[in-house]
């Protein structure tokens, strides 16, 4: 256990402290949030309409954003050579390293979120259901996100492949969320799509970490 | 193990059965395809759609085939992942285009359909909707496979990628049915003829085994073609090293 304590600091000082840490993600979230309304355009009652889909989709692009770091460092300086080498099971590691993204991008982002809702439109009443929708989600994302960048290990432009590749696998969190948030917004139950989003939260974390490990063994090979 | 992959997991056995069947399989999509065409074109017109229910011979079976092609695709996968066969890698490798091309066939004549029939080139319909995300699969997997260069490595990697989309294809499913439900709108315009009339059955069957033709003629196409381009790699590199 104090191995897989040890892991997770180390994980975390790293995905925090180095690089931008939580920063690069959050100000990437504001850029795409204030970019959405001088597209759409500004009039208070259609940015309201799309608000808290807005704030969502861009809660998973900027899940995507840092990925690339997740094993691609570990992989070019042979830290991932040695965590093989260490009596913890690799999808273990696996599951720390997407645990420790979460907690550095994952909690910072699912923070912003309300404010990104409200400063969009979205009423004041949605910001707990988004937070907890950025949480869950976050996790998914971290997850299945993994997935993409454990396979596009040692690839030419594993950055823009991770993305192609996890994009799809995004598609059912994505709806999930968004359901969950327009039907509060809508004042109906919305109770169904967080609890499914709960499930593919939960499949992503247990399943996961096999797909994420095989990866990373067959890139190492 | 399945009986058929068995037999054919030999590679000589592969190449002496897909010598034969790869052009007999094709000369019988033709028939079909001929065959279906006929009795589509001169099958009366429907009595809603008029003469664009004629598209329904190309696009269904092509959203078919989009589906089916994953499936082999899976398999072949799962059969590369689990005995590290080199020729069920080849038929994984070679099937992927070909679901792709069959998935934007149903894509674009699926376009064409709604045009004159809802008015719009595209709707966001839990179908559509889910045909497109499939596509989306095949090119991250298409994707992959060119971004690695070690040949052994990619096609693990793509093997690993394609069995978790295949776990994932329900989800993707579910989740944009339920979607779907959740915004309303394209119910009234879905095409469910809950009897197609036999006019109607007969040529979409026809189309149906045509395109099966098809793929099962180019895939073995596709893999003798991949076993001779691994053979010749093989061969530059004894050469290269005496």
């Amino acid at each position: 256990m104090s191995r897989v304590g040890t892991l997770l600091a180390r994980e975390t000082a790293l995905a925090w402290g180095k690089g931008g840490g939580p920063m690069v993600a959050v100000g990437f979230y504001a850029g795409v949030a204030t970019l959405l309304p001088l597209a759409v355009g500004s009039e208070p009652e259609r940015l309201a309409a799309i608000a808290p889909g807005a704030a969502w989709v861009a809660l998973a692009l900027a899940a995507l954003l840092s990925l690339d770091r997740l094993f691609e460092r570990d992989y070019e300086d042979g830290a991932l050579d040695l965590l093989t080498l260490s009596p913890v099971p690799l999808e273990i590691i696996c599951a720390v390293k997407c645990l420790a993204q979460w907690l550095a991008t994952g909690l910072p982002l699912a923070l912003a979120a309300p404010i990104a809702a409200i400063a969009l439109g979205a009423s004041p009443m949605l910001s707990g259901l988004v937070v907890a929708c950025a949480l869950l989600g976050g996790l998914a994302f971290a997850f299945m996100g993994g997935i993409g960048a454990a396979l596009s290990l040692g690839a030419r432009r594993g950055g823009l492949l991770t993305a192609v590749i996890v994009l799809p696998l995004f598609v059912p969190p994505v709806i999930f969320g968004g359901g969950a948030l327009a039907s509060l917004a809508a004042g109906l139950p919305w109770s169904a799509g967080f609890v499914l989003l709960g499930a593919y939260a939960a499949a992503a974390v247990a399943l996961g970490p096999l797909a994420m490990a095989a990866a990373c063994r067959n890139a190492l090979s | 193990m399945i009986p058929v992959p068995a037999f054919l997991s030999n590679p000589e056995r592969f190449m002496a059965f897909s010598r034969w069947a790869a052009p007999m399989f094709g000369a019988l999509a033709v028939i079909l395809a001929l065959a279906g065409l006929y009795l589509g074109f001169t099958a009366p017109e429907d009595y809603q759609q008029g003469d664009t229910v004629r598209i329904m011979f190309i696009h269904v079976p092509a959203a078919w085939m989009s589906m089916f092609v994953y499936a082999c695709l899976g398999t072949a996968s799962f059969l590369s992942l689990v005995f590290r066969h080199a020729l069920a890698d080849a038929a994984a490798q070679a099937a992927a285009p070909l679901g792709a091309a069959f998935t934007a066939l149903a894509l674009i004549t699926g376009s064409l359909w709604g045009r004159p029939m809802w008015g719009a080139w595209w709707v966001w319909d839990a179908r559509m909707t889910s045909v497109l995300v499939l596509f989306l699969f095949y090119i991250a997997y298409m994707a992959l496979r060119a971004a690695l260069d070690d040949e052994t490595k990619a096609a693990r990697a793509a093997a690993i990628l394609a069995l978790v989309g295949l776990l994932n294809l329900p989800i993707v499913k579910f989740s944009v049915d339920w979607w779907n439900s959740l915004h309303q709108g394209a119910s009234v315009f879905r095409f469910d003829g809950p009897t197609v009339a036999d006019v109607f059955l007969y040529p979409l069957i026809l189309m149906a085994l045509a395109y099966m033709s098809a793929f099962g003629s180019l895939w073995l196409l596709r893999i003798r073609g991949e076993v001779w381009r691994r053979r010749a790699e093989a061969l530059a590199q004894r050469a290269a090293r005496a």
